[in-house]
């Protein structure tokens, strides 16, 4: 056990090629998915927010649960749309770093609309008087509540890559683990498990984990500094 | 009266209701341009749901509420509002006249100058730059209304603007709303606050419990209030008076 912390610690230190690589591709898989994800998300999350339709209360509902997804259940449905017999299969990206983005946009769409959707209606409730006196429309007003809670956004956006960087099953099925293609920390720390090789799995996991505090850490003093400065 | 002008208001036979609960009980009345009119009456008596549905904030459950030229959905507004609580935007203060200015439809190169007049007439052009919301209540009060001065409203609405502002704070805010009205804008103001009736107001509308139980000048109603309800309002805030 020791041999293998010391192992691992040498890997990282060493700025081991192949670790690297495999850090790299998962931050280029996990901020791309992020993007997408926001993109499609927040304002989806701002038209429910102020949104007055039809079935709006179970489209809520509905939304919260997908917060919850299963990611090996994504991986599955994204794998069977790509697959070369599904609806997706002409683009034959399957087995491919895109196809990985693709799932884990899906996997975490839900949790930024839902959480965004929530920041949005409270801050509408607060401003809905205000915003109607000033003669906005809904249009107008949804923008400018994706902007006034551009900082509560941040921490939202933030929980949508811890979601994606620290998935397993999504990537593992779309992505097919390839040695220098498709393979992320999580998956490799799961196959250098197995396979008993500690070391790279340690170091993999510790860089998982640094991450994953890091960012939370940058959006928390993003979020102080703001509320000191902006209230 | 064909000049585009939004006054008179008239409302007829106004009800409100929530949950079979009536708030503004068949309110006939007329508003027109000129002297400044106060909602006067206890708390609950149903001030600020009758100045929301003035200004469109709430639909009436019955009755009509007619403008003189009626608002087109979209079109920037010739009425304002100051809530008692202002509700800022997470910006400076200056755009948040500016923000109103665009909502409004005024091209951008005339906000820069309606802004800085708006800042300078409620005396917060130092301030222009701060965070809005991270001013004091009684500033962002000022901020408020220096959003309303700068769309130059025919009518300016006002919920009890003074209600949690200390007395250095409320006379600020009172020689704004004076400089209001000096300019021409129409200003209905609710307030269970008779000293501040007395001070800004040229008439009164009196509410007991969602009915509109007397209308009269300031002076005949402090002097001789017809209605019992009147009578014992404004004894039971000036109890030494009588």
């Amino acid at each position: 056990m020791s041999e293998a912390l010391s192992a691992a610690l040498a890997l990282l230190v060493g700025l081991d090629a192949k670790l690297i690589e495999i850090v790299l591709l998962s931050l280029r898989v996990s901020l791309s998915a992020v993007a997408i994800a926001t993109l499609l998300g927040l304002p989806l999350g701002a038209a429910i927010a102020v949104g007055r339709f039809r079935g709006r209360q179970t489209v809520i509902v509905l939304l919260n649960a997908l917060m919850g997804l299963p990611p090996v259940v994504v991986g599955l449905l994204v794998y069977l749309l790509l697959s070369r017999a599904g609806p997706l299969g002409a683009l034959g990206i399957l087995f491919t770093p895109s196809a990985m983005v693709f799932a884990q946009a899906i996997l975490i769409l839900p949790i930024i609309a839902a959480l965004s959707r929530q920041a949005i209606e409270d801050a509408w409730r607060e401003y809905e008087e205000q915003l109607r006196s000033l003669g906005a429309r809904r249009m107008n007003a949804a923008l400018t509540l994706l902007w006034d809670t551009r900082f509560s956004l941040l921490t939202t956006i933030l929980a949508g890559f811890g979601r994606a960087a620290a998935e397993v099953g999504a990537v593992m099925i779309v992505g097919g683990n390839i040695d220098g293609v498709t393979r992320v920390m999580t998956t490799t720390i799961a196959l250098e498990t197995s396979k008993g090789d500690l070391p790279l799995a340690l170091g993999l996991g510790m860089i998982l984990i640094a991450i994953v505090i890091a960012v939370n850490a940058a959006a928390y003093l993003t979020k102080e500094l703001a509320q000191r400065r902006y209230g | 009266m064909s000049n585009g002008a939004i006054l008179p208001l008239r409302l007829v036979d106004v009800s409100f209701a929530v949950g079979g609960r009536s708030l503004i009980d068949r309110i006939s009345l007329e508003i027109g341009a000129g002297p400044s009119t106060i909602i006067l009456g206890a708390n609950g008596a149903g001030k600020s749901v009758l100045m929301r549905l003035m200004h469109g904030l709430l639909s009436a459950t019955s009755g009509r509420i007619d403008w003189n030229a009626p608002e087109r959905q979209g079109a920037p507004r010739k009425q304002a509002m100051v809530f008692q609580r202002p509700v800022m935007l997470r910006r400076s203060a200056q755009a948040n006249v500016a923000y109103a200015l665009k909502i409004a439809g005024i091209p951008e190169p005339q906000r820069g100058t309606l802004v800085r007049e708006s800042l300078e007439s409620v005396g917060l052009s130092h301030l222009a730059h701060r965070a809005a919301r991270v001013l004091s209540g009684g500033e962002q009060q000022r901020l408020a209304l220096a959003r309303a001065w700068a769309l130059h409203p025919e009518v300016l609405f006002l919920d009890e603007p003074t209600a949690s502002l200390d007395p250095g704070a409320t006379r600020e805010i009172e020689s704004v709303i004076k400089a209001f009205d000096a300019a021409g804008t129409k200003v209905v103001m609710a307030t269970h606050n008779l000293g501040q009736a007395r001070r800004l107001g040229d008439e009164i509308l009196f509410l007991d419990q969602g009915r509109l139980v007397e209308r009269a000048s300031v002076g005949e109603f402090f002097s001789k209030p017809q209605s019992a309800q009147a009578a014992a309002f404004i004894k039971g805030e000036l109890p030494w008076v009588g």
